[in-house]
Parts: C-alpha cells; sequence; structure tokens
C-alpha cells in the first residue's frame, strides 16, 4: 500500500495543472478538430463530413494567404535575428548611453500592438503622413506604403520587425554576455581584430539565442494576424491577408465551421514548420 | 500493468474534481437566478415600479443620436419603463458581436440590426420574437416587411428611414463646369472626363474603409432588375450568375471602367469614408457613389455645404430606363429569450409609429422616405433627399439585392477593392463573387447549391 501511496502520490502535484491544460488546451483542440467538420452556429450543428475543408482549399484567396503567411514569417524572422544581433553587439560593448539606446529600442515591445498599428498607417499614410512628407523633404515621392499591393505586406513585416526587434536584442544581449571572458582573452593573444571577435566568437557562441529568436518570430510571423489587421484589414482587396485573417473574415461572415476547419490546417501548418526546424535548430546548437 | 493503474487512479481523481468543477459552475448560477426572477415577478405584480429594458445599436454617431432621441421620447410617455443603451462596432465586426451575442443567450432585450439577407444569417426562428401579428405591423410599409420576413413571418418594426445608393455631387463644381445630371452611363463618364481636365478629381475613392468599394455594384440593381425581374429569385436558386448574366455583369464591369481611366484620387487606398464626405463637401472631388445614409455625417460637419451637395441614381446603359435603387430601413428586433416582452413590444411599437418617426426625425435627419404608412418627411430635409423624391414619385425605385435575396457574400468588399483598384478585371471579380456566395448559401442550407 505504502508503495503505491509512494509511486502516485507525486502525480497528485500535477492534477491542478493538468487541469488547467485538459480545460483550456485539450479539450478545445479535441472540439475544433470535431466542429471543423459541422456546418455549425455556436449552439447547434450538422455533421457535413469534410465539405469545410473542401471549401476552405476552394477559398480564391487562400494562395495568396499562404504565400503571404510564408513570406511575411521569413522576412520578419531574417530581419529580427540579423537586427537583434547587430545590436545585441553594438549595445553589449563599450558605448555611451548604453542603458539609454536599450531602453529606446526595447519600448516599442511595451506598446499594444493595435495602437502600433494604427499609429504607422496614419504615419504611413501617402499625401498626408509624416514618413512621405519627410522624404518629400529630401525630394523622394514616398509610395503609397499600404495602399500599394507590391509593398503592403513588406510595409506591416517592417512595423512588426519595429516593434519586436527589441525583443530579439535583449534574448542576444543575455546570450551574449554569458559567453566566458576566456574566449576574448585567447582572441586578444592569438591577435584576431573585432571583426574575427564578431565572426568567430559571437556568432557561433551566441547561437542559443539565436535559435530562440528564430523560433519565436517564425513561429509568431506563422500566426501573426492583430498587426495586419489593424493597418490594412487584409487589403488593398486580398493582398495582404494571411492565413489568419483569412480565417477571421470566415468567422466574422458567420461560418463558423468552415473558420474552425481554416483553424485546424493553420495548426497543422504551423506544426509541420515549426516542429522540423525546431529540432533541426537543437540538433546544431554548441555547449559553452 | 502497475503502470496502468497509476495512470486510472490519475484519470479518475482527475475527472472527479473536473466534475466537481463543473457542477460548481452549474449550480451557483441558478442559486442567483431564483431571487432574481422572484424580483421579476413582483414586478409585473406591482404596475407603477420601474422596468429595464436594454437596447443595443451600432456606435455610429447618428444611431447614437437616433436611439437617444427615440428613447426620451419613448420614456416620456411610459414613465415606467427605462431603456439603456449598449453600443457596438458596425460594419463585420458589429455583425459578429451580435450572431455571438445570440448564440451565447447574451442579448439585449431589443436590438437594431440591418434588414434584409443580413438579418436572415441570425437564424430568427430561434433567436428572434415574431412580431407578424401585432397590431403595429399594420402601419408598415410591405416593402419593409418583405425584407425582415423569414419562412412566413415577420421579426422586426423599422427605425430610421429608407435609405438609397446612388452618387452624390457637388452641384457647383457641376455647375461651374457647365455639366448637367446624367442619365445614362456614357454621360456619367463624360462629365468625369470634364471634370478631371479640369485638375479636380471626378470620383471619390475611399478604400480605406473597404465596404464603401460596393456602392458601384449594388446601386446597379436598379438596371439588373429592369433588364431581368427574375434576376432576384433565379440567383437565390442558383440558376443565374453574374459572371455570366450580362446586365449584372455591368456592375463590376462599371467599377473596372471607372479604374481603368483613373478617375479616382490617387490616394484612394488610404482614403477613409469621412474623409471622402470632406473631399465631396469642400468640391475636391465632384463625384461620390455613397449610401444616403452619409447625409446625416455630412450635416453634422457641414451643415454651411449642404446647399452644394446633390444626389442621382447610377445611370444604366440607355437613359430611358433610369432609376434608383433603395435599402429598406434597419429593423428593430425582439430577442426571444426577453424577459421583457411586453415592455419590449411597447417599444418597438412606438419606434414603428408615425410619432415614433418624428421622434427619430428631430433626432437624426431622415435619409429618405420612412417605411410607415402617412408618415411624413419634415420640411427642413436635405436637398440630397429632395434629389431623391422624384424617383419615389414616379416609382422608378428598386429594391437592393440584398433586400431579394437572402445571399450576400461576405467577401464583396475585398473583391470589389481589387475590381476598383485595377488589380482584377471585372469579369474576374464577378467569378470571384459568385465563388464567394456559394458558402453563405450552404451555410443558410439553400436548395439548389
Amino acid at each position: 500500500m505504502t508503495k503505491i501511496f509512494k509511486r502516485t502520490y507525486s502525480y497528485a502535484f500535477l492534477i491542478p495543472a493538468a487541469i488547467v491544460y485538459l480545460l483550456i488546451f485539450i479539450f478545445p483542440t479535441v472540439m475544433s478538430f470535431f466542429f471543423s467538420l459541422t456546418r455549425w452556429d455556436l449552439t447547434t450543428w450538422q455533421f457535413i463530413g469534410l465539405d469545410n475543408f473542401k471549401m476552405f482549399f476552394k477559398e480564391a484567396s487562400l494562395l495568396i494567404g499562404f504565400k503571404n503567411t510564408f513570406i511575411y514569417a521569413f522576412v520578419t524572422c531574417v530581419l529580427k535575428v540579423v537586427i537583434g544581433l547587430l545590436l545585441g553587439v553594438l549595445l553589449t560593448s563599450k558605448i555611451r548611453a548604453k542603458g539609454y539606446l536599450r531602453s529606446v529600442i526595447f519600448f516599442p515591445t511595451l506598446l499594444s500592438t493595435i495602437a502600433v498599428g494604427l499609429t504607422f498607417s496614419m504615419l504611413m499614410h501617402p499625401s498626408q503622413g509624416m514618413i512621405n512628407a519627410a522624404l518629400n523633404v529630401i525630394g523622394i515621392t514616398g509610395p503609397d506604403w499600404l495602399g500599394d499591393t507590391r509593398i503592403a505586406l513588406l510595409s506591416v513585416a517592417f512595423v512588426d520587425v519595429w516593434k519586436g526587434v527589441g525583443f530579439a536584442m535583449v534574448i542576444y544581449i543575455a546570450g551574449i554576455l554569458s559567453i566566458p571572458q576566456d574566449y576574448y582573452e585567447a582572441l586578444q593573444i592569438d591577435g584576431g581584430g573585432s571583426f574575427r571577435k564578431f565572426w568567430n566568437i559571437i556568432v557561433p557562441l551566441s547561437r542559443p539565442a539565436t535559435n530562440s529568436v528564430i523560433i519565436l518570430s517564425f513561429i509568431g510571423g506563422l500566426r501573426s494576424f492583430d498587426l495586419v489587421w489593424a493597418m490594412t484589414k487584409g487589403g488593398p482587396g486580398f493582398t495582404t491577408d494571411l492565413i489568419a485573417s483569412i480565417i477571421y473574415k470566415q468567422y466574422q461572415g458567420g461560418y463558423y465551421g468552415l473558420a474552425t476547419a481554416g483553424n485546424v490546417i493553420l495548426f497543422l501548418f504551423v506544426t509541420a514548420l515549426a516542429l522540423p526546424l525546431y529540432s533541426y535548430l537543437n540538433r546544431k546548437e554548441v555547449d559553452l | 500493468m502497475k503502470k496502468n493503474g497509476t495512470k486510472w487512479v490519475a484519470l479518475l481523481s482527475t475527472s472527479v474534481l473536473l466534475a466537481g468543477v463543473a457542477a460548481g459552475c452549474s449550480s451557483a448560477p441558478k442559486e442567483e437566478s431564483a431571487p432574481s426572477g422572484q424580483a421579476a415577478q413582483s414586478d409585473t405584480k406591482k404596475s407603477d415600479e420601474k422596468v429595464t429594458i436594454t437596447l443595443l445599436v451600432d456606435n455610429t454617431q447618428d444611431s447614437v443620436n437616433m436611439a437617444k432621441g427615440i428613447v426620451e421620447a419613448f420614456e416620456k410617455k411610459n414613465p415606467n419603463i427605462h431603456v439603456e443603451t449598449e453600443t457596438r462596432p458596425g460594419g463585420g465586426e458589429g455583425d459578429n458581436i451580435v450572431k455571438t451575442r445570440l448564440a451565447t443567450g447574451d442579448m439585449t432585450d431589443v436590438f437594431f440590426y440591418n434588414s434584409g439577407s443580413l438579418m436572415q444569417a441570425l437564424n430568427p426562428e430561434k433567436n428572434i420574437l415574431d412580431v407578424s401579428n401585432e397590431p403595429f405591423m399594420a402601419n408598415v410599409l410591405d416593402s419593409f416587411k418583405k425584407a425582415v420576413t423569414y419562412n412566413g413571418k415577420a421579426y422586426a418594426g423599422p427605425v430610421g428611414s429608407t435609405m438609397a445608393g446612388g452618387w452624390f455631387y457637388n452641384k457647383k463644381v457641376y455647375k461651374d463646369l457647365g455639366l448637367s445630371v446624367p442619365k445614362s452611363w456614357d454621360e456619367l463618364m463624360a462629365n468625369s472626363e470634364k471634370i478631371k481636365a479640369a485638375g479636380i478629381t471626378p470620383i471619390i475613392g475611399t478604400f480605406k474603409d473597404d465596404w464603401t468599394t460596393q456602392l458601384v455594384l449594388l446601386a446597379d440593381y436598379y438596371n439588373v432588375q429592369a433588364a431581368n425581374p427574375k434576376f432576384a429569385d433565379d440567383y437565390t436558386a442558383n440558376k443565374a450568375k453574374f459572371a455570366t448574366d450580362p446586365t449584372a455583369l455591368r456592375g463590376f464591369e462599371k467599377l473596372e471602367e471607372i479604374a481603368k481611366k483613373g478617375y479616382m484620387n490617387k490616394d484612394m487606398n488610404a482614403t477613409t469614408y469621412d474623409a471622402g464626405l470632406k473631399m465631396l463637401a469642400e468640391g475636391k472631388g465632384a463625384q461620390y457613389p455613397m449610401l444616403s445614409f452619409a447625409v446625416p455625417a455630412l450635416e453634422q460637419n457641414f451643415p454651411d455645404k449642404m446647399g452644394d451637395i446633390g444626389f442621382f441614381a447610377q445611370p444604366g446603359d440607355k437613359a430611358d430606363t433610369n432609376g434608383l435603387t433603395v435599402w429598406t430601413p434597419s429593423g428593430a428586433y425582439i430577442y426571444k429569450e426577453t424577459k421583457h416582452v411586453e415592455e419590449a413590444k411597447k417599444f418597438v411599437s412606438f419606434i414603428a409609429s408615425i410619432e415614433g418617426t418624428q421622434a427619430q426625425a428631430s433626432a437624426s435627419k431622415p435619409t429618405g422616405p420612412y417605411a410607415i404608412k402617412d408618415a411624413k418627411l419634415p420640411d427642413n430635409v436635405a436637398q440630397v433627399v429632395k434629389d431623391m423624391t422624384p424617383y419615389f414619385d414616379s416609382n422608378k425605385t428598386a429594391p437592393a439585392l440584398e433586400f431579394l435575396s437572402p445571399i450576400k457574400g461576405s467577401s464583396l468588399p475585398q473583391i470589389t477593392t481589387e475590381v476598383g483598384a485595377g488589380i482584377k478585371t471585372g469579369k474576374q471579380g464577378a467569378e470571384a463573387y459568385d465563388q464567394d456566395v456559394e458558402k453563405q448559401a450552404k451555410q443558410l442550407g439553400l436548395q439548389g447549391w
């Protein structure tokens, strides 16, 4: 009896967490797999098999959505890694006003995404926005940042980077500061310059930080919705639609079953991209 | 085997706890609701005690003003009933809120919402109180009744006035350039060419609020119906399509033509509806395809410019079939699960009375005739509405398609944006829209889809 008790009693500590996890993650997930197979109006449902999935894949804007989601995730991810690393290096070096600059760059992370989106959509107004007004002063006619179908998505991605790079920078600062001083001393004895310090010490040894930034910003980019919605609502037309905004539009239209099917697809899509990426990055990590 | 045993223990204890949580959740409201139910009963016994009912309206300045006007007049007449107004956003987000609140049983006693296809999507039989046999329905115009009828039962009284979809124009610009109101599409294009030559934006595009891009297509329905009176029924039954019916396709083609000729302002993709009204009032833009529901907003923001603003119906291809596409007023609906049925009915029947329309008119300028028999428009009605009356008087009006058919695809604003911005041709837009409506037809379970 005591043996069983000893073996099982530790599981009791799991129960509160298990309940929360079950109630707010597992249960809704399973439910959504079920409701994606129904025509559903939140209270009553009718089983219709895979029709929702067929309909979702027939969606004319879906191809744009997948393409945009991938471009968006890729662009924001790369820029956050590159800019975040450079800022991290800069702000761990011996420059003045380090603390001030760190907080200035970190500040946008604290703002509400919707507020950032609305502010930038005003700044990016083609004829009355401040960005184009500033460009005018130096004699450049700025484009319609959010209205031009060729650059609208990149404009939004740029704002996303502006807002998120502070977070990447903080991770990099932590990563760079945890590199032992010995490596720098060894480099000094061997007579390497600051480029070699960056390329041969900081880049490889802040790999764990890079991996965190890549994973976080890539998954964040794939699921991204709020910033695009605040800035363009997926427009003009469907040109900046992401999968998440297509799903939201279907939910708005009252097609709950269809929107749920879309969420299931997004879930599988993110998992299919993020899991292999995660295990690949983990394998390449080096120990300090 | 032993491993399984621990699993079972964990599972059992989890489920017991879960059941406890669930039981706790369900029992709490019951205990609370019992005393309030008693309170409600004692309310009805003492008729002099005050009853509060709730009302949900959208949050545009004008809707809020109108609701306030109605509530004030109603409370004066019924001192025992207090109406508390809540607001919600407009557009797709608002539709969402209404649908969700209905589905979760959290709706206000009375709510204002669109009639026509949007109402059909609310599952009226389940959510809305049937008012077909209420006495006030006798005074409601048939055209409105049709727009709130589902399976032979009517679900609302009208709130607000009729609107029309057509073209606002700046009379001063027209006069300066010696132009006259166009009766055919070619004349409209010729006018636009002259306006462009004069350095003024011929047609105002406000694509930042993408619902505004639908107007050229929607306002063309009079012409569709004139050419093919059966279109709405065929369309509902999946027998007619926008892409294959030549007159229906014209709506998309007209938008394409405007895009190709570059008649809209260059920054249209960043221009909002409010900015568009400003351009119109100040004469920076000459013509604006829009719903006449813009009248109160214009009146409020540009009271001194109202004399300069006129209105005409979207012209068809031939001058002799010129007529106006009309939007039926919104409905005042009663939530089926309301605890205050009598008070809610009283409120809606007040809204749908001549007295009610007077209260509405004094709070918000009408955008067209009311849907109540013998309700008169006030004398100080805007010039735009005066421009509309000849069409009504000579019976040259047709309801918009969304009041004749329950189908309206939810992606139409994006599709018309693409056509209006020159991303898609009219034909491609029509095909995309035909595909888009299929979702709703299936959701509604219509026959033939």
